[in-house]
C-alpha cells in the first residue's frame, strides 16, 4: 500500500506528574508506590463537607513549564469540574481547568534530520491524577471487579496539549523527547515514564496530500515510551490508510495501544462519557498572576535544553549531533559537564557516553543517574589511556568491568593484568610470528598494499590477546619489512 | 430550548440514575420550568458583562507545599461496601 499520498496529521496530549511534595489540593504526600490507600485524607477522597486548598507550587511549576515553552501565562485562571462516573474518581468528576486554563499559545522547536521545525502548544493546565486500578481478570472488560488505589489521586499534573502540527511519527517521538528534556532541566517533573510520571495521548488522521481538510481523528493511549508512541502511531497510519483505500471511513474513537501485540485496539467507550459537563469549581478560587509574580519565576528559569547545546557546540566544539544526544537528558548533560570539568577532551568523553555507557545502561535497564561509573571513574581510564597503560582495545573491556563491579579503572588493570605491552622485546617475538606466519599479507605489504599492514597490526594483536600497543606494533612491522 | 424526555433520559444515565416513567416526566417538566426561566434571564443584555465564575470579591488562596500525615487506612476503608488488599474493591466497571 502506497502511504506516501497521505499527509498525516499528529497532535499529542502529555500528562506531567509534578514533583511537589504535597498533593494539589491537600496535604498528603506525593511519593510514588507506598501501601495502597496509605497517602489519602478526605479531602482527596472527596469526602463531603471537605474543602480542596490550592498548592502554590503547583501554580509556580505551571508557570515555569508555561515560560520554558514560550506561552503566554493567563493574568485570570480558575479550576473547572470535569464529571464522569469512573471508579479512579472518588469524586466522580475531576478537579481541572476548562475554558480558562494557566498558561497558552506556546511552542517546541525539534529537531528531526537536521531540520528545525516549530510545534505549537495550544495550552498547559493544572488538574488532579486520578486513582490506579488494579482488575480482577486480565483485561478490564474481562473482570468481575477491580481494586482501587487512591494514593495517586490527587498528585498534581500538567496536561500539555500540541497544535497538530506534526506530520510524521519521528517528529511525534521527537516532539516528546524534547518536551522531557525541558520538563526534566526545569524540574518540575522526574518525568519517569515507567512510573507513570510522564504519559502521552495522540490524536491521529490522515488526509489526501495538498488537503486543507483533516482526516477523522482517532486517539490512541496507553504510549508509555518514546517506542511505543512511534509504533503505535506507524501502525496507525497503516490502519486508518486501509480503511480509507477500502472504501470505508476512520470511525473517530479511542484506541489502546497493545505493546506486545504491537497493534491498536478500540477501546470500549465509556457510554456517552465525553459529555464531561464542565462547569466552574465553586470550591475553589480564582487565580490572579499578578506579572511581579511572573518575572520572579522567569529570572529563577534555569538554562534549557536548546541554549545548554548552543552552548555545547559552541564551549566545547562538539558537532551538533552529539550536543543534541548530550543534552536530550539532563543527567546525561550533567554527567558530560562533570567530566569536561575534569578532562579536556570533549568529544572523547561525548563517544565514551554515547557508545559504551549508554549501550550498557540500556542493556542493564539503568538510569545514567545510576550509573556504577561515576565521571571521575571514566576520566581516571581515560588518562590510563593517555599514558599508554591499556589500549584502546583493552579500555573496552575495562570499562565493561567497571560497569560491572563498580570497581576503579587501576584496580581491574592490575588484577587482571591488562598492561599494555609497550616494550620491544616482548613484542619482537610476537612481530616475527606472526611476519612467519603470514607470508601472503607480508609479500602484498612490500608490493605497496597499504591495507596489508591493517591485517598484520591485528594479528599481533589477537597474539597478544589485545594488550599489545598497536602504534608501536605497527612501526615494528613497518621496520622489520623494509 | 424545551428538554424533552430524552434529554432526562440521557442526563439520568450519565448521573447513573434510574427513573420510572413517572419521574421522567415530572423531571421533565420541572428541568422545562426552570430552563423556562433562564430564557427569562436571556431578556437582559450582558454584552460586556464577563462570565462569573465567582461571587466572592476573594482570589489566589493557596497554601504552602507542605506534607502532613495522611488518614489511617483502617478509616479510609471503613465505609468500603467491599474491601480486598487494602483496596476498594468495585464491581464489573465496562
Amino acid at each position: 500500500m502506497n502511504i506516501d499520498k497521505y499527509e498525516i496529521v499528529i497532535g499529542l496530549e502529555v500528562h506531567a506528574e509534578l514533583k511537589t511534595n504535597t498533593k494539589i489540593f491537600c496535604n498528603c504526600t506525593t511519593k510514588f508506590g507506598g501501601e495502597p490507600n496509605t497517602h489519602v485524607c478526605p479531602v482527596c477522597l472527596g469526602l463531603p463537607g471537605v474543602l480542596p486548598v490550592l498548592n502554590k507550587k503547583v501554580v509556580d511549576f505551571a508557570i515555569i513549564a508555561g515560560l520554558a515553552l514560550d506561552c503566554e501565562i493567563a493574568e485570570y485562571s480558575k479550576f473547572d469540574r470535569k464529571n464522569y462516573y469512573y471508579p479512579d474518581l472518588p469524586k466522580n468528576f475531576q478537579t481541572s481547568q476548562y475554558d480558562l486554563p494557566i498558561c497558552l499559545n506556546g511552542y517546541l522547536d525539534i529537531n528531526v534530520d537536521g531540520e528545525t521545525k516549530r510545534i505549537g502548544i495550544t495550552r498547559i493546565h493544572m488538574e488532579e491524577d486520578a486513582g490506579k486500578l488494579v482488575h480482577g481478570g486480565e483485561t478490564i472488560s474481562s473482570s468481575d471487579f477491580s481494586l482501587v488505589d487512591y494514593n495517586r489521586t490527587g498528585v498534581p499534573l500538567l496536561e500539555i496539549v500540541s497544535e497538530p502540527d506534526m506530520r510524521s511519527p519521528l517528529e511525534a517521538r521527537a516532539y516528546l523527547e524534547q518536551l522531557k528534556a525541558v520538563l526534566e532541566y526545569t524540574e518540575v517533573s522526574d518525568c519517569k515514564m515507567q512510573e507513570g510520571s510522564l504519559r502521552c495521548d495522540a490524536n491521529i488522521s490522515i488526509m489526501p496530500k495538498g488537503s486543507s481538510v483533516f482526516g477523522t481523528r482517532t486517539e490512541i493511549k496507553n504510549l508509555n515510551s518514546f517506542r511505543a508512541l512511534q509504533r503505535a502511531l506507524e501502525y496507525e497510519i497503516l490502519r486508518q490508510a486501509e480503511v480509507v483505500e477500502e472504501g470505508g471511513t476512520v470511525i473517530q474513537e479511542t484506541r489502546t495501544w497493545d505493546d506486545a501485540k504491537g497493534i491498536t485496539l478500540p477501546l470500549r467507550s465509556k457510554e456517552e462519557a465525553h459529555d464531561y459537563r464542565y462547569f466552574p469549581e465553586p470550591d475553589l478560587l480564582p487565580l490572579v498572576i499578578s506579572r511581579d509574580w511572573v518575572e520572579r519565576i522567569k529570572k529563577t528559569l534555569p538554562e534549557l535544553p536548546q541554549a545548554r547545546k548552543e552552548r555545547l557546540i559552541k564551549e566545547y566544539g562538539l558537532p551538533e549531533y552529539d550536543a543534541g544526544i548530550i543534552t536530550g537528558s539532563k543527567a546525561l548533560a550533567d554527567y558530560f559537564a562533570s567530566c569536561v570539568n575534569i578532562y579536556p577532551e570533549a568529544k572523547t568523553i561525548s563517544n565514551w557516553l554515547m557508545g559504551d555507557l549508554t549501550r550498557l545502561l540500556n542493556a542493564g535497564e539503568k538510569e545514567i543517574t545510576d550509573s556504577p561509573i561515576t565521571p571521575e571513574m571514566l576520566v581516571e581510564m581515560l588518562q590510563l589511556l593517555d599514558k599508554g597503560t591499556i589500549s584502546g582495545k583493552i579500555a573496552k573491556t575495562v570499562f565493561e568491568e567497571m560497569f560491572e563491579t563498580g570497581k576503579r579503572a587501576e584496580e581491574i588493570v592490575k588484577e587482571k593484568g591488562l598492561v599494555q605491552i609497550s616494550d620491544q622485546a616482548s613484542l619482537e617475538k610476537m612481530v616475527d610470528e606472526v611476519i612467519g606466519a603470514n607470508p601472503k599479507s607480508v609479500e602484498d605489504y612490500r608490493a605497496g598494499k597499504e591495507k596489508a599492514i591493517g591485517f598484520l597490526v591485528g594479528q599481533v594483536m589477537k597474539l597478544s590477546k589485545g594488550k599489545a600497543n598497536p602504534g608501536l606494533v605497527n612501526t615494528m612491522l613497518r621496520e622489520k619489512m623494509k | 430550548m424545551a428538554i424533552s424526555v430524552k434529554d432526562v433520559e440521557h442526563v439520568a444515565l450519565l448521573a447513573r440514575l434510574e427513573l420510572s416513567d413517572e419521574e421522567k416526566n415530572m423531571y421533565t417538566e420541572q428541568l422545562n420550568t426552570i430552563l423556562g426561566y433562564m430564557e427569562k434571564l436571556k431578556e437582559l443584555d450582558t454584552a460586556g458583562v464577563p462570565p462569573t465564575a465567582h461571587v466572592l470579591p476573594i482570589h489566589n488562596v493557596l497554601r504552602e507545599d507542605v506534607e502532613r500525615p495522611s488518614m489511617d487506612r483502617e478509616k479510609v476503608l471503613q465505609n468500603a461496601p467491599y474491601r480486598e488488599d487494602g483496596q476498594f474493591r468495585v464491581p464489573k466497571i465496562v
